[in-house]
């Protein structure tokens, strides 16, 4: 499983934030755009693309977009 | 009438979904107000824990998958004088991200498989004249929504739209049909959903509602007045049970 991929996928849930201020320490959560729905998309971009399911607890737990990628890489 | 009209005595109530939840609270409070009751599920070990609670005798359970099973149903069951369509699936996904074999799914679930058996129950007259219909439709899709709700608020509105109908078309047999918009309830089902929330929102959700989250057992008694002949002049109804969720 690949990071940069990863991060490509995880930044094309959001509208207006450039895939450019994405990076494995990114801390998505202050991203000014993210809300409760954000949080559901990427648990459906996961499921989508990696066939496999990350719980509300597993995201709620990670803060960067490293840690999600560790969360999923872990399942895959 | 010398007979309360709120018993459910000499009925014999249909109840679906009754392994868990919502149907399995109706299908107890039900028995314990006289009725018979035919309980349907999935599960056979949670519809025989539902089975082992009823009070009373001549009650029924029939494992059936609502989904392939409605000929089999309609078959077995004898007539009827009252039917809660308990039976539905929660799914939570953003719209953008919904697959379509779930939105399908859902639809299927909480919106053909009901219908379909009702429709079936009155071709094959399998309800009584005097009848009463009563669908566990929800809050959600019809008076709020949230997000990532789009497949249970459409399959949600679409039966309080079809229940004004089939309340018309049936109002010369004297069949009501009704349908209860329940608000945040504890269930197995929104054992999901409520995970998904950290304590603190949690608490913050249930403040929204001026007496708290529901019970099964709230849903159930409002059933029971729709099942019964106190509310004989009720029909076509959405009947909102939320703990005053939606006055403000």
């Amino acid at each position: 499983m690949d990071l940069t991929e990863f991060i490509k996928h995880f930044a094309e849930q959001f509208d207006d934030e450039p895939l450019t201020n994405f990076a494995p320490e990114t801390r998505f959560r202050n991203i000014e755009e993210w809300d409760s729905l954000h949080a559901m998309m990427i648990m459906a971009m996961v499921n989508e693309k990696y066939k496999v399911k990350i719980t509300p607890e597993e995201l709620k737990n990670s803060q960067t977009v490293a840690e999600v990628f560790e969360v999923v890489k872990y399942k895959v | 009438m010398s007979e309360n009209p709120f018993l459910l005595r000499q009925k014999i109530i249909l109840v679906t979904g009754a392994s868990s939840g919502i149907g399995r609270e109706t299908a107890i409070q039900c028995s314990k107000m006289g009725a018979a009751v035919i309980i349907t599920g999935r599960n056979p070990a949670r519809l025989a824990q539902t089975m082992s609670q009823l009070e009373g005798t001549g009650h029924q359970m029939l494992i059936a998958d609502l989904a392939t099973d409605l000929n089999k149903i309609s078959d077995l069951v004898p007539i009827v004088n009252g039917v809660v369509h308990s039976a539905g699936i929660l799914s939570l996904s953003p719209f953008t991200h919904l697959p379509e074999d779930e939105l399908r799914n859902v639809m299927n679930a909480n919106f053909f498989c009901p219908v379909l058996l009702t429709q079936q129950l009155l071709k094959n007259k399998k309800m009584n004249k005097n009848g009463s219909i009563v669908f566990i439709s929800s809050l959600a899709g019809n008076v709020i929504a949230s997000k990532g709700n789009s497949a249970y608020c459409a399959s949600k509105s679409a039966i309080s739209g079809i229940v004004k109908v089939l309340a018309l078309e049936q109002a010369s047999r004297r069949i009501r049909v009704n349908c209860i918009l329940p608000g945040m309830v504890k269930t197995e089902m929104m054992g999901s959903f409520l995970s998904s929330l950290t304590p603190e929102q949690l608490g913050e959700d249930e403040k929204k509602y001026p007496l708290g989250y529901g019970k099964p057992q709230d849903v159930a008694n409002a059933a029971i007045y729709l099942l019964s002949d106190a509310s004989m002049w009720m029909t076509g109804a959405s009947l909102v049970l939320d703990g005053g969720f939606s006055l403000q």
